[in-house]
C-alpha cells in the first residue's frame, strides 16, 4: 500500500469507526435518556406508564406514610401546583424528610402513581439539586 | 499574615508563569538562544511559589482561621485535625489550588528532570506549560480567591459536608488531580513538538514516561474514588454513570489511547499526527472535566457551588486552549512527514483497532455526558441520562475492546499472518469456549453482558500471561511485565465487574433486635443496637454477627451518623472483606414496633475490580521502572513477542 493510501484508509477507518459510535449513542439516547418532570409537567404531558423518567419537587407535607414492611414508604411529590403519588422500597437519603427537595427516579405504573427506584435528595443543606431549584422557581413565578 | 502571604505567593507565581511562557517562546525565536537556559530556572520558581501559597493554604486550615472566608464557609473548630487539612481541597477553591499546584509541579519535574528532549522543543514545551498555568491563575485569582479575608471573624465555621469527612479524601482527590494534570505534560509536549515540527521516535520515547505517569496516577485515582463512594454512599454500587465519573473516565480513557499510539510512534515510527492528536485530546478532556464538575452545571457532590460566573471563566479557557492547540495542529501537521507504513495485520494493526475502539467508548460517554446539558441549553428541557445509556453502548464496545487487547500482543510488529496468530490465540481461545459451555450449562440464567464478561475474563486472563510464554523470565524486560501484569488487570477486574453484577444478592427488611436475617450465604444475627458518640457526631451502631456455615462468625458495625454541623445524617456502612467476596452492610431508619432498616448484600468476588484496578496501575508502574532504568541488557528487542 502506498503512504497515502494508507493514511487515507486510516482515517477512513477512523471516521467510520466514530460515526457508528455516534449512530450507537443516538439510538440509545432515544431509548434511554430519562426525562425530568416536575408533577404538573407530568400530568399535563400524560406520561407513559412505564417510561423511565424523573420526577422532581418537594415531598409534600404530612404526606409521607410507612407501610407495615417497615421499608416501603409512600409520599407525595408536589411542585406547589400538582402533586403525584410515589412510593419506595429502601432506604431513603439521609436528608429525605417531609417539606424537602427531592429527586426521584423510576416510572408511572399508572396514572398519578409513581414508583421510585432510586431517590435523590439534597447533599446537603447547602445545596439543592439545579433541576429541582429550576423547578421550585418556575412554580414560584406562576403562581399568583 | 498566613492569607495574605499565600496570595502574594500565588500573584508571584502568576508572574513566573507569565515570564515562563515568555522566555520559552521567545527563546525559539532567531537569536533567543541565551534565553534557553532561563526557562528552566522560572518554571521550578513558579513550582516554588504556587507549593508556598497551597501551604499556606493547608496552614489556614489546620489552624482554622475563621476570618479566612473559605475556612469559615467549609471548616470548624471542632473538626477532627485530619479532616481540617484534607478539608483544604474539600471546596472549590481550594481543590482549584491543588490543581494548579499539580500543575505547577508537573512543569518543574518536566524542568528538572527531562534529558532527552532537544533543548529548543523543552523550551517550547515548557512555554506552553507557563501559558495553561496562567490561564488558571487568572482563574483563581479573578474568581475564585482562596484567601479572600471576612471582615468580621464568625465564632463558629460553617462546617464540613459529611460524606467528605472520611480518610478517602486525602488519597483520592490528589491522585486523580496528579493523573489528570499530569496530562498536561502530554499537552505541553505536543504543542512544543508542533511548535518546533519535531515529532518522531525520540520525541515519542521522551513523552512516554510522563503519559505513564499521569496514567497510572489516573487509574489509582478513578480505582479509589470508585471504592471510596462503594463504602461511603452506602448504595451497594462501585459505579454510578455520575458525570463527574465520566469526568474521570474520559481523559484515562484518552490517555489509555495515548499510551498505546505513542508505544507504535517510539518503536516503529508511526502514528504520528494520531498521536499529538491525542496528547491534546487527553488534556482537553481533563479540562472539559474540570469545567463539568467545577462550574457548578451539574448535581453532585463534587459541584461545591453555583457560580455561573466560574463556569464562563472555565469555559472561555477551555476554549482558548482546546482551539488554540488544535489550530495549532491544523497549521502545522501537514508539515510533519508521515512516519513508517504497516500491514493492517500487524501489532500496529491491533494497536489501532484498540486507538479507535478507545476513542469510541470516549465519544460515547462524552455524549451521553453533554447531552442532557445540550439539550437543556437548547430547548430548556430537563433530562438526565444513566446506566442503561451507558451500559448498553460503552458495555459492548468494552468487550470488543478487551478482546482486541488479549489478541494485540501476540502479534507481530509490521506485517503478521492471520494463520500464524490464530495458532498462538489457539489456547486462550478454546479456554473462551469452555468456559462459555460451563458457564451456560451450570448457571442458564446468566445475563448476556456478565456472560461475556466472565468469559472473556477467563480468555484474556490467559492471552494477557502469553507474551511470557518460553521466554527466558530473567531476560524479559520490565516492560513487558508492565504490559502483562496492567493487561491481566484489565482481566481481573472485569471478572469483577461480571461477578458482581451477575451474582449479588441483596435483603432489605425491618428487623428487631435478637432476630436473624438470610442474605447470600451467611445467617445474619441483629445482635444490638446502641448509641456511640464520636469527636463530632452522634451515632446509633447496629451490631450485627454473620455466620456462614460452621465458620467463625463475623461481626460487623454499621452505623447511622448525625453531625449537628452541618445537620447531617450518614450511612456509615459495615464491609467483611472475604477470599470470595464482601458482606456489605448498612443500618437505616428506625420503623414502628421497635425495628430497624437493615440492607444487606453479598457480593462474590467483587474486591476484584479494585484489585484489577491496582493491578493496571502497578503494571503501568513496572513499565515506566522499564523506560527510565538503564536497560539490563544491550539488546532488549526482538521480533515477535518483545516489547
Amino acid at each position: 500500500m502506498k503512504a497515502k493510501n494508507q493514511r487515507l484508509v486510516l482515517t477512513l477507518t477512523a471516521l467510520g469507526a466514530l460515526f457508528a459510535a455516534a449512530l450507537l449513542a443516538m439510538s440509545a439516547l432515544r431509548n434511554q435518556a430519562s426525562f425530568f418532570y416536575s408533577p404538573a409537567d407530568a400530568l399535563r404531558a400524560h406520561v407513559a406508564t412505564g417510561q423511565a423518567i424523573r420526577l422532581g419537587g418537594m415531598v409534600e407535607r404530612g404526606s409521607l406514610s410507612r407501610e407495615p414492611d417497615g421499608v416501603t414508604i409512600d409520599f407525595r411529590v408536589t411542585d406547589g401546583i400538582a402533586a403525584v403519588a410515589a412510593r419506595y422500597t429502601g432506604i431513603v437519603p439521609d436528608l429525605f424528610r417531609e417539606g424537602s427537595g427531592v429527586v426521584a427516579e423510576g416510572r408511572f405504573v399508572a396514572p398519578g402513581h409513581f414508583v421510585a427506584d432510586t431517590i435523590l435528595a439534597k447533599h446537603d443543606e447547602k445545596y439543592m439539586p439545579p433541576q429541582v431549584a429550576g423547578s421550585m422557581h418556575e412554580t414560584k413565578s406562576l403562581a399568583p | 499574615m498566613i492569607a495574605e502571604t499565600g496570595l502574594i505567593a500565588l500573584l508571584l507565581a502568576a508572574v513566573f508563569a507569565l515570564l515562563q511562557a515568555v522566555f520559552g517562546l521567545s527563546a525559539l525565536r532567531p537569536g533567543g538562544e541565551p534565553l534557553l537556559r532561563a526557562v528552566r530556572p522560572v518554571a521550578i520558581a513558579q513550582a516554588a511559589m504556587t507549593v508556598t501559597a497551597f501551604a499556606m493554604l493547608l496552614l489556614v486550615f489546620a489552624r482554622t482561621d475563621l476570618s479566612v472566608k473559605l475556612v469559615a464557609e467549609d471548616s470548624a473548630t471542632t473538626l477532627p485535625l485530619l479532616y481540617k487539612v484534607t478539608g483544604a481541597w474539600g471546596n472549590h477553591e481550594g481543590s482549584m489550588l491543588m490543581w494548579i499546584t499539580i500543575l505547577a509541579l508537573a512543569g518543574a519535574a518536566v524542568a528538572i528532570f527531562e534529558r532527552r528532549l532537544p533543548e529548543r522543543t523543552l523550551a517550547a514545551t515548557i512555554a506552553a506549560q507557563g501559558v495553561i498555568a496562567l490561564g488558571f491563575f487568572a482563574f483563581l485569582l479573578f474568581s475564585s480567591n482562596p484567601f479572600e479575608r471576612l471582615p468580621m471573624p464568625p465564632p463558629e465555621g460553617s462546617g464540613f459536608n459529611p460524606l467528605l469527612q472520611d480518610p478517602g479524601l486525602a488519597f483520592h482527590p490528589p491522585t486523580l488531580y496528579v493523573g489528570y494534570v499530569g496530562l498536561s505534560v502530554a499537552f505541553s509536549f505536543a504543542v512544543g513538538a508542533l511548535l518546533t515540527r519535531d515529532v518522531g521516535p525520540a520525541f515519542a520515547r521522551a513523552m512516554r514516561p510522563w503519559v505513564l505517569g499521569a496514567w497510572i496516577f489516573l487509574t489509582l485515582g478513578i480505582t479509589a474514588g470508585s471504592y471510596w463512594a462503594y463504602y461511603e454512599l452506602g448504595w451497594g454500587g462501585w459505579w454510578f454513570w455520575d458525570p463527574t465519573e465520566n469526568a474521570s473516565l474520559m481523559p484515562w480513557l484518552a490517555a489509555t489511547a495515548l499510551l498505546h499510539s505513542v508505544s507504535v510512534l517510539a518503536t516503529r515510527d508511526g502514528l504520528r499526527a494520531w498521536t499529538i492528536m491525542l496528547a491534546v485530546v487527553a488534556f482537553s478532556m481533563s479540562m472539559v472535566g474540570t469545567f463539568l464538575v467545577r462550574s457548578g452545571i451539574l448535581t453532585s457532590v463534587h459541584a461545591f457551588a453555583l457560580d455561573p460566573r466560574r463556569g464562563a471563566f472555565i469555559l472561555i479557557l477551555l476554549a482558548l486552549y482546546i482551539g488554540g492547540a488544535l489550530a495549532l495542529f491544523g497549521a502545522r501537521i501537514a508539515t510533519v512527514t508521515e512516519g513508517n507504513r504497516f500491514d493492517p495485520v500487524s501489532r500496529e494493526g491491533a494497536l489501532v483497532a484498540n486507538n479507535l475502539l478507545l476513542s469510541a467508548i470516549l465519544g460515547v460517554v462524552l455524549i451521553g455526558t453533554l447531552y442532557p446539558l445540550l439539550v437543556e441549553s437548547a430547548t430548556g428541557e430537563k433530562l438526565s441520562v444513566g446506566p442503561p445509556y451507558f451500559n448498553a453502548t460503552a458495555g459492548p464496545l468494552a468487550l470488543i475492546l478487551v478482546a482486541i487487547m488479549a489478541a494485540g500482543p501476540m502479534m507481530r510488529w509490521r506485517r503478521d499472518r492471520l494463520a500464524a496468530i490464530g495458532r498462538r490465540v489457539a489456547i486462550p481461545a478454546a479456554i473462551v469456549v469452555v468456559a462459555l459451555v460451563v458457564l451456560l450449562v451450570a448457571l442458564p440464567g446468566l445475563r448476556i453482558l456478565p456472560l461475556l464478561g466472565l468469559v472473556l475474563a477467563a480468555g484474556t486472563a490467559a492471552a494477557s500471561v502469553a507474551p511470557l510464554w518460553k521466554r527466558n523470565l530473567r531476560r524479559t524486560p520490565l516492560f513487558t511485565y508492565g504490559m502483562v501484569v496492567a493487561h491481566l488487570g484489565i482481566a481481573v477486574s472485569l471478572a469483577g465487574m461480571a461477578s458482581e453484577s451477575a451474582f449479588s444478592q441483596e435483603t432489605l427488611v425491618a428487623a428487631r433486635p435478637g432476630e436473624t436475617v438470610h442474605v447470600g450465604p451467611y445467617a445474619i444475627r441483629f445482635a444490638a443496637i446502641d448509641p456511640v458518640a464520636g469527636p463530632n457526631y452522634t451515632a446509633v451502631r447496629a451490631t450485627l454477627v454473620a455466620t456462614r456455615g460452621q465458620g467463625a462468625p463475623i461481626a460487623l458495625s454499621p452505623e447511622q451518623r448525625s453531625f449537628d454541623n452541618p445537620p447531617q445524617q450518614t450511612a456509615e456502612s459495615a464491609i467483611a472483606t472475604r477470599l470470595d467476596g464482601q458482606l456489605y452492610t448498612v443500618v437505616g431508619e428506625p420503623v414502628p414496633g421497635g425495628r430497624w432498616q437493615l440492607r444487606l448484600w453479598w457480593k462474590p468476588f467483587v474486591t476484584l475490580i479494585w484489585g484489577g484496578g491496582v493491578l493496571i496501575a502497578l503494571g503501568g508502574a513496572l513499565s515506566l521502572l522499564g523506560r527510565v532504568l538503564p536497560r539490563r541488557r544491550a539488546k532488549p528487542e526482538r521480533d515477535g513477542y518483545a516489547q
